[in-house]
């Protein structure tokens, strides 16, 4: 689990008991958690090293203000600098008079250039740009029929030649046939090379030389290491750039390569690759990379998990549910399992800012989790309907079933009456469904499909409230009295982006 | 509505003043482990006493690599893989080979050079070491903990000069990766069933093929493979062309089927024809998607229930060029699917997979296999100390 730099600096500075103005040796006890946090992101080392210097400048003789702590002014300090060096706005794709705009997709073996063509393609068709695709990946079994595939489910049509033909021939095919049918973009994609492979380098030589492109966009592995750096110099070098894409960002990798390839190549990113399907992607958005590198939490992916990974359907049938005050045990339960899908407990509470902080994992662990279902599960589906039933002799069977102590049962029992007051009490307060993205408070609606009970007092919809050894996130789970200012900003600044 | 969820009140942001100070001074003097230790150069030899101690230092570490060497002859032979001396030493070619190709560039090559000058050992050098191991994707924990240990021996043992510690450090790092893991035979486990498993476009279905033709043409075997990797476009057909070009029957059903449902029918198949060899595809998943993880533990689990024991090997691959993602990516899999053993592909590319040394350590599984190009004949066994010395080589 990433601890957040935040944790770190915190720590850092309350030992040193930093005060009043921040001095050298604070600052480079600091900055030795700012280094360590950017190489577990696979930042390069020598970027890093620069990075670090440039920070120890603005970080010396700062003051320390009222409102910020120590810990939280070189975080800002970081973070503003981090989203400085990631290039502080997006660069559209190029629009070339007279079309076709042409696009050379390139990179490693597997990166994902052929899943991004196909993206690309879906974008640019939806913006109305007419795309053509072309197949110049001649090496890899089933390449063509891969794009081929893509091609008919985006419905953009794909120029390909079989593998028989060499690449520099059909890119230069491609590009006629799209100048023939009046295409508006044409996208390249290419076979996967190693930038050492001489050979092939050369080969890209040729078909860039060929094909004149507008865009040359490396396209990279958000999980690549230490080698970024040389990769995109070397594709730099043979191919010049115009920007880069990092992919399979909807993972857990930190993603530090996009600091390095923008920093040795200059080159912009244009876009992340946020899933496996052919609409996933999204623009470059610096602040959100720059929180995700420094491991600060990232919202924005945890929302997008829950949007994949919960049924909409049960959701909304579940937050019904709950509006008309019918929420029990069974829907608690799988409102557990819904909360689940979206990963594990720490990692999920590690994309909230500022969660980790709060040392949870003390408090919530993932076998507290699995406890309390087994206790729900020794329920009968009559008292998981109707807690209220629950009486003693139940409580010592529900014990027994679930291998757990009867004050475990009553405690549970007694959380859950709890969570429902405290959710009473806060639905109040809560403005219609449907604002635009559903938060992830919201999507921990489980299937509630047999709830047909009419016997459930509570009448305020409720979500489970964070209560020690209880799922979900109440209101003090998002950022805990510790969090700081720039989490918060860099998180409303990433919803605000986002609507 | 974020007002609501975190707590409605305006919140104090700032902080409470008095946070006990907390104990850590452990990870902090990490980071300086060069900072107020004696320097190991500044002592040299205090008597002759110490010369023999030296000299049986020597001898005892040479009598150490002999009884290495044997049980790694040992080590070929577990699993059934009763490989002829001949069939080593080709693999060993290999691996040195695709090692070797950007050596001198990159970061063991740099490392080597470092230690083999008979320089005294220096606090830069250590500095220098740290940085080109982190350089080569080790990361920071891993290195810290190597330079610690190589740094505790050479204090102990009295070593001043680079060129000894530099076979301390090559020990460390065979270390390392020296992880034992009893493993069913590949001779006479019938059939022997294998599930490949990674992220997106780490080379799995690449690494099928090649295990696939070397079970078929170095083993004599008869293989079949299992197309579960029934989501990206064409994984299917691309399997489909490989199996074509080594001569091996493929299960499928399709882009959109369920693997689960693939897997069962390809076991199905193994058993009526009779097999010795199932290899499963799967669809490449990032270690964070609950479902797909799910997903590949249904797979196992099916693999389970019709063959006891099954599937025999777990293999996961990972990209030579991977970064420090490859520890959460270990942890994962092992979870989800009881990974057996590791294989490491792309090591062609001028990354040399530093980030495998903590993945290993992390689940305690060894690596199997490398890849080393896109052919099918670039594959070879892994062997920890071929490895670290084609890192090494002069
Ligand atoms: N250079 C090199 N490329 C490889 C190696 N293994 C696989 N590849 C390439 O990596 C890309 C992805 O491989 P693939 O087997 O489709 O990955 P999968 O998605 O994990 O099944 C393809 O272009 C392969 O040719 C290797 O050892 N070296
Ligand atoms: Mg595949």
């Amino acid at each position: 689990m990433f601890e957040s730099l935040s944790d770190r600096l915190q720590n850092t500075f309350s030992r040193l008991g930093a005060r009043g103005r921040l001095g050298e040796a604070d600052v480079d006890e600091a900055l030795k958690e700012v280094r360590r946090a950017l190489l577990e992101a696979d930042v390069n080392f020598k970027v890093v090293k620069d990075f670090v210097g440039r920070v120890r400048e603005q970080a010396i003789g700062e003051n320390i203000t009222k409102s910020l702590s120590p810990a939280q002014m070189v975080v800002k300090i970081v973070n503003d600098e981090l989203i400085h060096l990631l290039g502080d706005e997006a660069v559209p794709l190029a629009s070339a008079q007279p079309s076709p705009t042409i696009i050379l997709l390139v990179g490693l073996n597997g990166a994902g250039k052929t899943t991004m063509a196909g993206k690309l393609g879906l974008f640019l068709r939806k913006k109305h740009r007419n795309p053509l695709l072309v197949a110049c990946d001649v090496y890899r079994p089933a390449a063509i029929k891969q794009l081929e595939t893509l091609g008919k489910q985006i419905q953009v049509p794909v120029h390909s030649e079989g593998t028989q033909v060499s690449p520099v021939t059909i890119a230069r095919n491609g590009i006629a046939e799209a100048r023939k049918n009046g295409h508006g973009v044409v996208i390249l994609d290419t076979a996967g090379r190693l930038q050492i492979d001489e050979a092939l380098m050369q080969e890209l030589e040729e078909i860039r030389a060929a094909t004149n492109p507008h865009e040359t966009l490396l396209v990279v592995d958000a999980m690549i290491g230490q080698e970024s750096v040389r990769v995109a110099e070397e594709f730099n070098r043979r191919v010049p750039l115009s920007g880069f894409v990092m992919t399979k960002i909807d993972g857990d990798a930190r993603g530090g390569a996009a600091l390095s390839i923008r920093q040795v190549t200059g080159v912009p990113i244009k876009f992340l690759g946020t899933s496996e399907k052919v609409d996933g992607l999204q623009p470059f958005d610096p602040p959100r990379l720059a929180s995700r590198i420094l491991g600060m939490g990232d919202v924005l992916t945890l929302i997008e998990r829950a949007e994949e990974n919960i049924d909409k359907e049960e959701a909304a049938k579940m937050q019904k549910k709950m509006q008309k005050g019918k929420f029990d045990f069974e829907d608690f339960l799988s409102a557990m399992k819904q909360m689940r899908r979206l990963g594990p407990l720490q990692q999920i509470l590690g994309m909230l800012p500022g969660m980790s902080q709060l040392k949870l994992d003390e408090h919530i662990n993932e076998d507290d989790l699995k406890h309390i279902e087994a206790i729900i599960q020794s329920m009968t589906l009559e008292e998981r309907r109707n807690p209220d039933i629950i009486k003693q002799s139940r409580k010592e069977r529900i014990a027994r079933g679930s291998g757990s102590e009867l004050e475990d049962v009553n405690e549970l029992l007694k959380q859950f009456r709890e969570m429902q007051r405290m959710m009473k009490g806060m639905m109040g307060m809560m403005p219609g469904a449907g604002s635009g993205r559903p938060a992830p408070t919201n999507n921990k609606g489980g299937s509630g499909k047999k709830g047909k009970s009419k016997k459930k007092k509570a009448r305020a919809p409720q979500l489970p409230g964070a209560r020690p050894g209880m799922p979900g996130f109440g209101p003090q789970a998002g950022l805990g009295p510790n969090s700081s200012p720039s989490d918060i900003e860099s998180m409303l600044r990433n919803m605000r982006k986002d609507q | 509505m974020f007002r609501r969820l975190f707590g409605g009140d305006d919140r104090k942001t700032e902080q409470p003043e008095e946070q006990p100070p907390i104990e850590d001074t452990a990870t902090n003097a990490e980071h300086a482990p060069t900072a107020e230790q004696p320097r190991p150069q500044a002592r040299l030899f205090a008597s002759v006493d110490a010369l023999d101690v030296e000299a049986q230092r020597i001898a005892e570490a040479e009598a150490a690599a002999a009884r290495r060497r044997e049980q790694s002859g040992l080590r070929r032979l577990f699993g059934g893989q009763e490989r002829t001396e001949q069939e080593i030493q080709r693999e060993v070619a290999k691996t040195t080979a695709a090692v070797q190709k950007t050596r001198s560039t990159g970061m063991f090559g740099r490392i080597s050079d470092m230690f083999k000058v008979d320089q005294l050992i220096t606090p830069e050098l250590w500095e220098e070491l740290e940085e080109l191991m982190i350089a080569g994707d080790v990361g920071v924990d891993t290195t810290l903990t190597v330079i610690e240990r190589i740094q505790t021996e050479v204090e102990r043992n009295n070593i001043y000069k680079a060129s000894d510690a530099r076979a301390l450090l090559k020990r460390e790092l065979v270390q390392l990766l020296q992880v034992d893991q009893p493993q069913f035979s590949e001779q006479t486990t019938k059939p022997y069933v294998m599930l490949v498993i990674g992220v997106n476009g780490a080379g799995k279905t690449t690494l099928i093929a090649k295990l696939a033709n070397r079970y078929k043409q170095e083993m004599g075997k008869d293989v079949l493979l299992g197309a579960a990797d029934t989501f990206r476009a064409a994984a299917v057909e691309q399997l489909q062309t490989w199996a074509e070009r080594i001569q091996v029957p493929v299960i499928a059903q399709g882009q959109g089927a369920d693997p689960g449902a693939v897997a069962f029918d390809a076991l199905q198949a193994t058993n009526a024809r009779n097999a010795d060899v199932l290899i499963i595809d799967t669809a490449g998943r990032l270690q964070a998607k609950y479902n797909l993880m799910k997903e590949l533990e249904k797979i196992k689990n099916i693999v389970s229930k019709r063959v006891p024991e099954a599937p025999h090997e777990v293999l996961l691959v990972i990209d030579a060029t991977t970064g420090q993602n490859g520890i959460s990516q270990a942890k994962a899999f092992m979870e989800a699917a009881n990974v057996t053993h590791l294989a490491l592909t792309k090591l062609d590319s001028s990354a040399k997979g530093g980030v495998a040394f903590a993945m290993v350590q992390e689940i305690k599984r060894p690596i199997k296999y490398i890849g080393t190009g896109e052919k099918l004949d670039d594959v070879a066994v892994f062997d920890p100390e071929a490895f670290v010395d084609a890192l090494f080589e002069d």
